[in-house]
């Protein structure tokens, strides 16, 4: 096991009923020549009501964690296990906001939102509360009717966001989700993020290749090193909300992680 | 939007006079190439006496029909031989086989199955168009942007809700010009069959009534039917759909 521990990095929780346990969960790929381990043990905990932040360079496989999470690939080795029990398929308990955006063309903004919970059975008047409620969340109330080619990057996450979080998942599973956008929009979707993760006290965890994001969302950052992906270290970051990006705390805690992000790929280099 | 009216009015005008001018020149003789004053007068005379308006009722009965059980049939071979990869190798190569024969060589068996009636017709019909739908099917459900599956999956979607919401939709803009090429071959598959398959008073029928009378009038009369049902379908119903579903999902980036 990779993970080391400083003190002021505080202790792994270990709560009673952890939402989400990983245990020493390991995933292969095999390629026609070789093959790749792509997690190698990897063990990880996340209570309810936490903002988890998987932060890591590409192919460190953080990707691939989170959709052992979502239930769209198994483990080889390990366990994952949700609510004490094994995920053996993907569920509207643990949804899932995607890099792209994973939206409808063909239905509009509010009939987007909708069919999560159509797909959820929830009856008309459940259905329209919860679009109501969640359009306001992430502010596109004036945008119910319009279609996805209307929208820009950001409203489009937007929107995303708002479908997984009308289904009142158990948790909020999200796959670099800001990656693709402009630096100016993703400031704002972090910050809203923030707020609406204050409103709604939901779970999330939140895969990143930024650390600088890591940083502003987590309560706790796993940081993952690349091939084989492994767990590096934990940060428990115990910083007032919401974070500005240019606060110092931030600032600082970024330049931590990347520290230990660098340290891996300077030893990457050199060890041979 | 008058402009463009008048420019295509004035288009066949042009191509009404370009047809007289011919007649007046006597290149050919007139039971051969009838006036277009005579072939008006023989479709007023057959719309006024019924045949025409019965017989296009009769065919587009039967178009319907046909249409709709192919579209059945159609999109149901279609969706199995896009999504399972051992039915495309076996079912899917039979369907594009049998794209490549024309439809109306299966009227002779098609009589010697059903006899000279409605089913021999509908099923030459059912030939001609059933395999068209199905690789335009087969191909909209291979080219569904897996992100929609992956979305639906993890927002708890069953096989059923997966293809209600998210696959039929998803696939209809690879689906309209298939639907309209269905139709168009549908159409072809039935007046061919009209033709060879003497049965009830259609618009094939008429056809072949004016060529043993030798009514040229008659026979372009019902021509100028056939090319007006097909004109209209297409805008009333396929150019719509068309439109409508590059405009809704062709701006959209998956």
């Amino acid at each position: 096991m990779a993970i080391e521990l400083e003190p002021e990095a505080g202790v792994v929780s270990q709560k009673a009923n952890p939402l989400l346990e990983l245990r020493d969960v390991s995933k292969r790929f095999l390629t026609r020549r070789h093959t790749t381990l792509a997690l190698d043990e990897i063990t990880i905990n996340v209570n309810e009501g936490e903002f988890a932040c998987i932060v890591g360079p590409s192919g460190c496989g953080k990707s691939t964690l989170l959709n052992i999470v979502a239930g769209l690939e198994h483990p080889d080795k390990g366990e994952a296990l949700f609510e004490r029990r094994a995920i053996e398929r993907p569920g509207a308990e643990r949804v899932v906001v995607f890099q792209e955006p994973a939206l409808y063309p063909w239905l509009n903004v509010q009939a987007n939102i909708e069919l999560g919970l159509k797909i959820g059975g929830q009856n008309g008047a459940e259905r329209k509360r919860r679009v109501d409620r969640y359009i306001e969340l992430v502010n596109l109330k004036r945008f119910r009717k319009a279609y996805m080619h209307e929208l820009s990057g950001g409203m489009r996450q937007r929107v995303q966001l708002a479908r997984a979080l009308a289904l009142e998942p158990r948790m909020l599973l999200m796959d670099e989700p800001f990656a693709a956008l402009d630096a100016q929009t993703r400031d704002v979707l972090q910050q809203e993020l923030q707020e609406i993760w204050l409103r709604t006290g939901a779970t999330i965890l939140f895969v990143t290749h930024n650390v600088r994001e890591a940083a502003i969302l987590g309560d706790r950052v796993f940081v993952m090193t690349p091939a084989p992906g492994r767990l590096k270290r934990e940060f428990n970051v115990d910083l007032a909300r919401p974070r500005s990006p240019d606060s110092h705390a931030v600032v600082d805690l970024a330049a931590k992680i990347r520290t230990e992000l660098e340290h891996d790929i300077y030893a990457d280099h050199y060890a041979i | 939007m008058l402009f463009r009216l008048a420019r295509i009015v004035l288009f066949y005008v042009a191509l009404v006079a370009i047809w007289q001018a011919v007649v007046v020149l006597e290149i050919w003789p007139k039971y051969l190439v009838p006036p277009p004053a005579d072939v008006w007068d023989s479709l007023k005379d057959h719309v006024d006496n019924h045949q025409i308006p019965d017989a296009v009722q009769l065919t587009m009965r039967r178009l319907l029909i046909g249409y709709s059980i192919s579209l059945v049939i159609g999109m149901v071979l279609g969706m199995a031989v896009g999504t399972w990869k051992w039915v495309e190798e076996t079912v899917g190569s039979l369907i594009v086989g049998l794209q490549s024969l024309p439809s109306i060589t299966w009227a002779p068996l098609a009589v010697l199955w059903f006899g000279l009636n409605d089913k021999a017709i509908i099923f030459v019909v059912l030939m001609g168009s059933i395999s068209a739908i199905a690789i335009s099917t087969s191909s909209g459900v291979r080219n569904i942007p897996p992100i929609y599956r992956k979305a639906a999956l993890t927002m708890g979607a069953n096989r059923f809700q997966m293809t209600r919401y998210v696959l039929l939709p998803a696939m209809l803009p690879a689906l309209a010009p298939g639907l309209k090429l269905g139709w168009s071959f549908a159409w072809r598959s039935l007046l061919a069959a009209e033709l060879v398959i003497a049965s009830g008073l259609s618009v094939g029928r008429l056809l072949e009534t004016g060529r043993d009378l030798t009514d040229m009038n008659l026979v372009v009369a019902v021509m100028t039917v056939i090319v007006a049902v097909g004109l209209l379908a297409d805008f009333l119903v396929f150019g719509r759909l068309e439109r409508w579903t590059q405009e809704r999902w062709g701006y959209a980036t998956a």
